[in-house]
């Protein structure tokens, strides 16, 4: 993973620096709270219901274990003893006092992490696939492009305030979205050209929100070396033209389609033309520099299928069962890659405990090289993980809690922190998430019903993705009152599609206490109706949405 | 009472001053963009003398003044409110592109924690907002050593200078 130099270290401690003088101003009253709010912002500290939220960045889910261990300090003497991963692979603390959050900060400057540009007007912390560098079907390693990609967007000198915040997501596996690119303001695909070169097939205007939209494509092969100067280009232009007086049509989605994408190509590739060969160029010696910082760790040299795991496969079904969830193929024979899940009934979905953060960094030093990723559903990774040592790690995983094997499974569910926690929320999203863990609690009932995506938000804001879930519940205010409409057929890609879809709103929203029976009642149907081997989502796309309307609302009149 | 800094100094104030476009053109005068447009050969006198300001709003673009840019020896681009940030494109683009060297002035909404992002985009004279300490300020310019990203003062991104 990328380590940093005396630059990049010097770099953030001086914004620490910074920002502890800002806050030093504040609280002194040399700063009005309204001028106060875009600082804080900047370095991912929210006001809440409750109290400031800290939002600490993990730079495209990269963790190492002195770094999950410093985390779980913060969470221990800063917090009330628990920190949340959220859908940007960051990581959230609820009740930091603003007074501490820049010790915090010089805290974790320590060991290279920040929360630099987490919130805000400004690009955001980019994102890509959790199993960067270890799975065969990937193109080449993303991480690179987006160490790349952070340094370039940290304290980017022009796009500190631009109309509104800035996503970027970067996925490197042929015929799949494993980043849900297509709903960023700006997806970078990773490809080959006809004469076997490596660069980008660039989308932009993707986003969820009030109006989601797919992204467009508004390049089909951009030359590795240019990747830079064509972000500078694209925000350059939403940063001029992008609209500023509403924000809920701030962001670059809409200017895309109020321009339609050909002339917002056209303004791109005419910006673009004149800086491209500027000293802005990407370099070799850059990109070899950053690579170097991502090859291969001296993997032994082993077989698939060791004995001890055959046997403790067949000896243990519990085992076995993880196996198949929790644990996927590594691209070096006798390793494999383990998701770790935070989805355990009684939690809110990307909580964990100080104790498990600490074990969680135990297991990787143990286990996988010392390094772990986040993901952006809510669960982390260790990478590299031996296959001899599975069961041992399964044993110690699951007395602590991380185990449930219930990957891609209805209960593997992405949920926003919702009206406990945030001030934007119309509802609750954490209840209904309990509620539905409560009542689908049968592993046997889960496997079956095989790979659901079931996403939650509590607001339009869409930070639990819910328009992209297969099932998607988003929380609405009635008349003061919460309630939960629900849509169905949204789809984020992933493995083995690149093709995103929005899901399509069921029909009258529900109370809470009635969600749990309304997911049984579509989940139900989709039981008896399904053929063979059936997913969820293809049989919704067979049945279509009148059928499923009709199983919860009755026959229409 | 203005508080003016230029070249990393305290000016407190100057002779430059925005006029509206119906008012008689004086020495140090800054005008707006549509006057310049309209009466542009009979304010070139002026222009010539270096003694003529332009006033640009923050939606208003670089490319409308483009290279003209040199005839004036000062430009104000406006902040209406600090978190517009259009301007920070503009000034970059009348430094890089359009080879303005004139003085290039914040106004507005300017507050001490943009100050090191606006002048690496090209400005190099603020006009900071009236409650604005001038001593924490001047200490702004210094915020970071080095930065990541190409730009006006260093046009070498970090990665063509790493050791
Ligand atoms: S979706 Fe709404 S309620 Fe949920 S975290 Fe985002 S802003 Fe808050």
């Amino acid at each position: 993973m990328y380590v940093y130099d005396e630059y990049d270290q010097q770099l953030l401690n001086e914004r620490v620096a910074q920002f502890s003088g800002q806050v030093a101003r504040y609280l002194d009253g040399k700063i009005p709270e309204e001028d106060f709010l875009p600082l804080r912002l900047q370095n991912g500290i929210y006001v809440q219901r409750y109290a400031p939220m800290l939002r600490v960045a993990v730079p495209y889910g990269a963790l190492n274990a002195t770094q999950m261990r410093a985390l779980a300090r913060v969470a221990r003497e800063y917090d009330k003893g628990y920190a949340h991963f959220s859908t940007r692979q960051n990581v959230q603390f609820n009740w930091p006092a603003l007074e501490e959050c820049p010790q915090i900060l010089a805290d974790l400057a320590d060991v290279q992490m920040h929360a630099v540009q987490t919130s805000g007007n400004c690009i955001r912390n980019t994102t890509t696939d959790e199993y960067a560098g270890v799975i065969a079907e990937e193109i080449t390693d993303p991480r690179p492009y987006c160490e790349i990609i952070r340094q370039w967007s940290t304290f980017h000198p022009e796009f500190a305030f631009l109309p509104r915040k800035f996503k970027i997501a970067v996925n490197a596996v042929p015929g799949a979205d494993r980043a849900a690119i297509q709903i960023h303001d700006i997806g970078v695909n990773i490809v080959r050209n006809e004469a076997g070169e490596l660069g980008y097939r660039i989308l932009v205007g993707g986003g969820l929100g009030r109006t989601p939209v797919i992204g467009t494509e508004i390049r089909a092969f951009l030359p590795e070396e240019d990747l830079l100067t064509y972000l500078d280009a694209v925000i350059r232009v939403y940063n001029q033209f992008g609209r500023r007086d509403n924000k809920y049509k701030a962001r670059i989605k809409i200017l895309t389609k109020a321009l339609g994408i050909d002339r917002m190509r056209e303004l791109v590739e005419a910006e673009w033309e004149r800086i491209r060969d500027g000293e802005g160029k990407l370099t070799r010696a850059e990109l070899d520099r950053v690579k170097k910082h991502f090859s291969e760790p001296a993997y032994k040299d082993l077989q698939d299928e060791p004995a001890e795991l055959t046997s403790a496969r067949s000896e243990n079904p519990a085992f076995a069962r993880w196996l198949q969830r929790n644990v996927r193929a590594h691209k070096k024979s006798g390793y494999a890659v383990v998701t770790l899940t935070l989805k355990q009934k009684g939690t809110p979905p990307g909580d964990i405990t100080a104790e498990q953060m600490d074990q969680v960094a135990d297991l990787a030093e143990q286990y996988s090289l010392g390094e772990l990723r986040s993901t952006h559903q809510q669960n982390l990774v260790l990478p590299d993980v031996e296959q001899a040592q599975l069961f041992a790690l399964w044993q110690a995983a699951k007395a602590n809690g991380l185990a449930t094997p219930t990957l891609g499974l209805l209960t593997d569910m992405i949920c926003c922190p919702g009206g406990d926690f945030c001030a934007l929320a119309n509802a609750k999203s954490i209840p209904v998430a309990e509620a539905i863990q409560v009542r689908f609690d049968d592993l046997d009932y889960l496997h079956d019903l095989g790979e659901i995506d079931l996403n939650i938000s509590g607001c339009m804001n869409a930070c639990g993705h819910h328009h992209v879930g297969n099932i998607g519940v988003l929380g609405v205010d009635k008349k003061g009152e919460e309630f939960y409409q629900i849509s169905l057929g949204g789809s984020s890609a992933g493995n083995n599609t690149d093709e995103a879809a929005l899901g399509k709103i069921l029909g009258p929203s529900f109370a809470r206490e009635r969600m749990a029976d309304v997911i049984q009642t579509i989940l139900d149907f989709y039981v008896d109706k399904r053929i063979a081997g059936e997913s969820f989502l293809e049989a919704y796309r067979r049945l279509g949405h009148a059928a499923f309307k009709e199983a919860v609302y009755g026959p229409a009149d | 009472m203005a508080r003016l800094i230029k070249q990393q100094q305290v000016v407190g104030s100057d002779d430059w001053q925005i006029i509206e476009d119906d008012a008689a053109v004086v020495d140090y005068a800054v005008i707006s963009l549509t006057r310049w447009q309209a009466e542009r050969s009979a304010l070139a006198a002026h222009a010539e003398a270096g003694k003529l300001g332009l006033f640009l709003n923050s939606d208003e673009t670089a490319d409308l003044i483009g290279d003209d840019a040199s005839a004036f020896a000062l430009i104000a681009i406006d902040f209406p409110k600090f978190t517009d940030g259009r301007g920070y494109t503009a000034a970059r683009l009348l430094r890089e592109r359009h080879g303005y060297q004139g003085e290039l002035r914040a106004m507005g909404d300017v507050l001490i924690d943009q100050l090191f992002a606006m002048q690496r985009c090209g400005f190099d004279s603020f006009s900071l907002r009236d409650d604005q300490d001038t001593e924490e300020a001047l200490k702004a310019f210094s915020t970071f050593t080095r930065c990541y990203q190409t730009d006006v003062r260093e046009p070498r991104p970090l990665f063509r200078r790493r050791a």
